[in-house]
């Protein structure tokens, strides 16, 4: 399956080679032009019945993680996050570290031996490390190299009702719906954009942008989703299998009013199921795209994930399916919004 | 370099205030070059030109601004309140002489409520800036005469020679990058194959402003960084790197990798001595800026080790500024020789 | 005195501002030669001259909630646009944009008033007679009516529609010569968002900035040397922009050839479009010329009406330049 196998490859934003290329390998029928960017990011051109306009359809290849940033004599990794990662959800996790996937742990001293202080508080990232079963330093930098990339060690598969549980799915869902898109032939010339480095900062979607220059853009994310016990329906933020989520505002983007009622209504009169994200926090791509050049109208379609920047995220099919049907619609319509 | 360190780093321009001192680099880059222009925001770019008309351009990026203060407002009795101009760490001021860029410039010193009057809870914080004025000995109306609101204002402190060339100075951070540009400039007596503009960037210090805009002008195909990192001290070895362990060379999302391969291959080929450092995403530095001008930017990050930063003794071990120097200089020398361009 | 009231009192929420950008259109299109916006809402007003081109900016967009949520019992949810003071927001009234007011009321008394424990209350009685008048995504904006006191006004939304009040007023007797944009910009509460692509086509020699600023003259205030009715602010510094020094320098020598009374700001808290502006493409040099203000991101912000003609003296005195 596709989706997993987007998932189980590691692309930790600034190292987004190995999810590049297996993205290639799906879109090279498909795609007329292949561009790959200096940063990385990579922009398939899919030509239009006219040129007459451009549309910048983008999701990112990156996903959260670390880097190797020093060894200890006894051959312990050190690590700092790529992304925001509570460190919370550190300890105890199994990763794989760099190009080889040499497989390691995130471990952390006893509870027999913590002060209560130390129990009662998250320990400082610094503090943790990754062992890899190296004897020493020198059998440590045989299997890793400073600036080698981790990623959480999580296999993909099937999960409860119509679900999905993986690491990734922060935007490897995304992804992999814009490789079906890009199968059909829409109005104008249509840029699907799998962008990098989105976890640091949405730097590949601002040059990206730049690059691409479009009239309109659509963002294909996931989004946070807080459906889950302890909190209420006010707070959920999304809420899983109920649709595709509209976002109307973030911390990065104001969406266009007219563009955030079209897609609702569309769906709607389409039967697709949608929801609207009820928080204003979060961001993503379309907070650097919309302010690219003299600026891009840009909406972004979500599918909502729980347990984000975690080891383990969990999606419902239906919600990919449903992210799947609006997006195609949007496209297949670009008149009624351009 | 000692005697071009000592100068560059008793230059008083903060950020924003650059234009106090551009004339003055402007003139180090002429004696290499006439191809030198400001732009809108008023960093300095010199261009050394390639014979190759299709040559390739590479950035070579510092910036000039320095950390400092500026006039706030001056009370009833002359004293000068101010605020700071980028990440000034208020422990350092207290006692600390400064210089105020009046219509004159005139010396200061920074005075707070002294010790016997504060309670002791008081005396065990540090003193905030808002309780902080510089005390001039001019009364209100004669110091309203030389400054007013919104002047800048520098650490008097000049730069000196420690032991075994290591160099104490106020602006270290990042006149030490702009020496590290003069020394390249200075040693291009052949025809490079890539068309090399030397940038000394303004408002680093407040947001890596200047490089923004200089590298949207000049649209490089490459990109590197010249800037200061964390020396090694008795408080810390996090983050850090011993002084005199070389140039340091930048790992990251922030880094073009194929281009970092090629200096850190550079700089085992010609022995020259580096240390590599590694960052998960910002590297707080003006490479994190140059890298997604316009279409995006290949870019790499060298960096100088440097003790006690953002304080007006900032320390370096010369060698380390030499090593950048040396590594860029061989980087262009070498460039075309064997690989195809850049390898990013 | 009717202009201001219709600028201060037509809502315009950032990333909501159609109506306003209507009203200020309809109000500078008589004096400039051509009236357009673009792609995220930015007004443009050009009047063509022959010399430097410079733009001037105003932001249009003002504060206000937006509609996260609706529960059973008609109870809104909501998010700020731009920056709130949380500790403010109990018992304001609020008003949509079609018109629907509602009230600010809190699930906690006497606590620091998380956003989350916060609701809007329309006097709805259900889900769906909230949803006959709101739905999720909807703005509100803050209700405060423009009151003069002595040679003040108080308003909401002062910030910036005095910036915007004085570019038309501006606008309406400069001379022609050089090449002017008056720009009413969007969505500057959330970022400078409409500032950083207004610049980018136009690519104008020189920009200035007109917004509010803080003021130190109110008891206790944080100390600041601008104060209300000591003249237009000519801006040194704020967090977004270290001010082109060229710029500064002939706002300053402007002010003083013509007796145009004027102060020096440094502000510490609070960027302006001016940030924006000044790093577009190569980088503008950038300026800003301020009104003081207080109680700013208040319902009853207050100007002196004297800064803000110095302000329009100021404007015009650089354009003619």
């Amino acid at each position: 399956m596709l989706l997993k196998r987007l998932c189980e490859e590691n692309g930790v934003s600034g190292n987004e080679e190995a999810v590049r290329d297996l993205i290639y390998e799906e879109l090279r029928r498909y795609a007329d032009e292949v561009h790959i960017s200096s940063i990385g990011n990579m922009i398939a051109l899919k030509k239009g019945r006219s040129s007459e306009k451009r549309v910048m359809v983008a999701a990112h290849m990156d996903e959260v993680g670390f880097i190797i940033s020093g060894f200890t004599d006894q051959g312990y990794l050190k690590f700092k996050k790529v992304g925001g990662i509570d460190t919370r959800v550190l300890i105890s996790k199994k990763v794989t570290v760099g190009p080889q996937k040499i497989k390691g742990v995130i471990g952390m001293k006893a509870i027999h031996l913590q002060k209560k202080e130390e129990r009662e508080n998250v320990p400082e990232v610094q503090t943790l490390f990754i062992d890899i079963g190296a004897k020493n330093k020198e059998d440590a930098q045989n299997m890793v190299q400073l600036g080698d990339y981790a990623a959480f060690d999580t296999e993909f598969s099937a999960f409860g009702d119509g679900k999905y549980k993986g690491k990734a799915l922060d935007d490897r869902a995304g992804c992999a719906v814009m490789l079906d898109l890009i199968k059909d032939t829409y109005e104008y010339d249509t840029y699907f954009c799998f962008t990098v480095q989105e976890e640091v900062g949405l730097r590949g979607a601002q040059v990206a942008a730049n690059a691409v220059k479009p009239d309109i853009a659509l963002v294909l994310e996931t989004t946070t989703c807080s459906d889950v016990h302890g909190t209420e329906p006010h707070e959920y933020a999304t809420q899983l299998g109920k649709g595709v989520v509209v976002t109307f505002m973030d911390m990065r983007t104001i969406m266009p009013a007219e563009l955030v009622d079209w897609l609702y209504r569309a769906a709607k009169e389409a039967q697709i199921p949608v929801q609207y994200k009820n928080t204003t926090m979060g961001g993503n791509d379309a907070g650097a795209i919309h302010v690219a050049g003299h600026g891009v109208r840009t909406a972004a379609l979500s599918i909502p994930c729980r347990y984000l920047h975690a080891p383990a995220g969990v999606i419902a099919e239906s919600d990919m399916e449903a992210m799947k049907n609006l997006a195609a619609l949007f496209l297949r319509r670009i008149n009624e919004v351009i | 370099m000692e005697e071009l360190l000592k100068e560059l780093s008793d230059l008083r321009g903060i950020s924003g205030f650059e234009y106090r001192i551009a004339d003055e680099i402007e003139k180090r880059f002429r004696m290499y070059t006439d191809d030198v222009h400001r732009d809108a925001l008023g960093s300095v770019i010199a261009c050394k030109k390639s014979s190759d008309p299709h040559a390739l351009k590479l950035m070579i990026e510092a910036h000039m601004d320095e950390i400092g203060l500026m006039v706030k407002d001056i009370d009833e009795n002359g004293f000068i309140t101010f605020v700071n101009i980028g990440g000034v760490d208020p422990r350092i001021l207290p006692a600390a002489e400064v210089i105020i860029h009046g219509t004159r410039d005139i010396p200061g010193i920074i005075g707070a409520k002294p010790p016997h009057l504060q309670g002791a809870e008081e005396s065990k914080k540090s003193v905030k800036i808002n309780d902080m004025a510089i005390d001039t000995g001019y009364s209100r109306d004669a110091i309203a005469d030389i400054v007013s609101i919104g002047d800048s204002i520098t650490l008097a402190q000049s730069a000196g020679v420690l032991a075994n060339r290591r160099f104490s100075g106020k602006t270290l951070d990042d006149r030490a990058g702009i020496a590290v540009l003069l020394e390249v400039l200075r040693n291009i007596d052949f025809d490079p194959a890539l068309e090399l503009y030397f940038v000394a960037a303004v408002q680093e210090e407040v947001g890596l402003r200047g490089a923004k805009t200089a590298a949207y002008s000049i649209a490089p195909d490459a990109a590197i960084a010249i800037d200061v990192c964390h020396g090694v001290t008795p408080d810390n070895a996090e983050n850090a790197f011993e002084i005199g362990s070389g140039t340091v060379i930048s790992i990251g999302p922030n880094i073009t990798p194929a281009f970092q391969k090629q200096l850190v291959d550079t700089a085992q080929r010609h022995n020259i001595r580096y240390a590599l450092d590694v960052d998960g995403g910002d590297t707080g530095t003006d490479a994190w800026a140059i890298q997604v001008a316009r279409e995006g930017v290949p870019t790499t990050l060298l960096s100088i080790p440097l003790k006690y930063m953002h304080t007006s003794v900032e320390t370096i071990d010369i060698a380390d500024a030499e090593a950048t120097a040396a590594l860029i200089l061989e980087f262009i020398k070498d460039f075309g020789r064997e690989e195809e361009g850049f390898c990013c | 005195m009717e202009l201001l009231e219709q600028l201060t009192q037509t809502d315009g929420v950032s990333g909501r501002e159609k109506h306003i950008c209507g009203v200020i259109s309809n109000e500078i299109l008589p004096y400039v030669d051509e009236v357009y916006t673009d792609a995220l809402g930015n007004l443009i007003a050009h009047k063509k001259g022959t010399g430097k081109k410079i733009l001037f900016a105003a932001h249009m967009d003002e504060i206000g909630v937006i509609v996260t949520f609706i529960d059973d019992n008609g109870f809104l949810r909501f998010s700020n646009v731009g920056g709130l003071y949380r500790e403010h927001l109990l018992y304001r009234k609020v008003r949509f944009e079609n018109g629907v007011i509602g009230v600010i009321g809190s699930e906690e008394h006497n606590k620091e008033h998380k956003l989350s424990k916060l609701y809007i209350d329309i006097g709805a009685n259900s889900r769906e007679e909230a949803e006959q008048t709101v739905s999720i995504g909807d703005t509100a904006a803050f209700i405060g009516d423009l009151r003069q006191i002595n040679n003040k006004v108080i308003s909401k939304a002062l910030d910036d529609r005095i910036g915007c009040y004085a570019l038309i007023q501006a606008a309406r007797e400069v001379q022609r010569k050089n090449d002017l944009y008056f720009c009413f910009t969007v969505q500057e509460e959330v970022g400078l968002r409409g500032a950083k692509t207004v610049a980018h086509d136009i690519e104008p020699d020189f920009a200035v900035a007109v917004d509010v600023t803080d003021t130190g003259d109110t008891p206790k205030a944080p100390e600041m040397a601008v104060g209300l009715g000591k003249g237009a602010a000519v801006k040194v510094m704020d967090r977004s922009v270290l001010c082109d020094v060229q710029v500064r320098t002939a706002l300053v020598a402007l002010a003083k050839k013509q007796g145009i009374p004027y102060q020096l700001e440094v502000m510490t808290d609070g960027g302006t479009d001016a940030g924006a502006l000044s790093l577009t493409r190569s980088g503008i040099k950038t300026g800003g010329i301020s009104i003081p203000c207080r109680y700013v991101h208040s319902p009853a912000e207050m100007v002196d009406l004297e800064d803000v003609h110095h302000a329009v003296q100021l404007i015009r005195a650089f354009a003619a330049q």
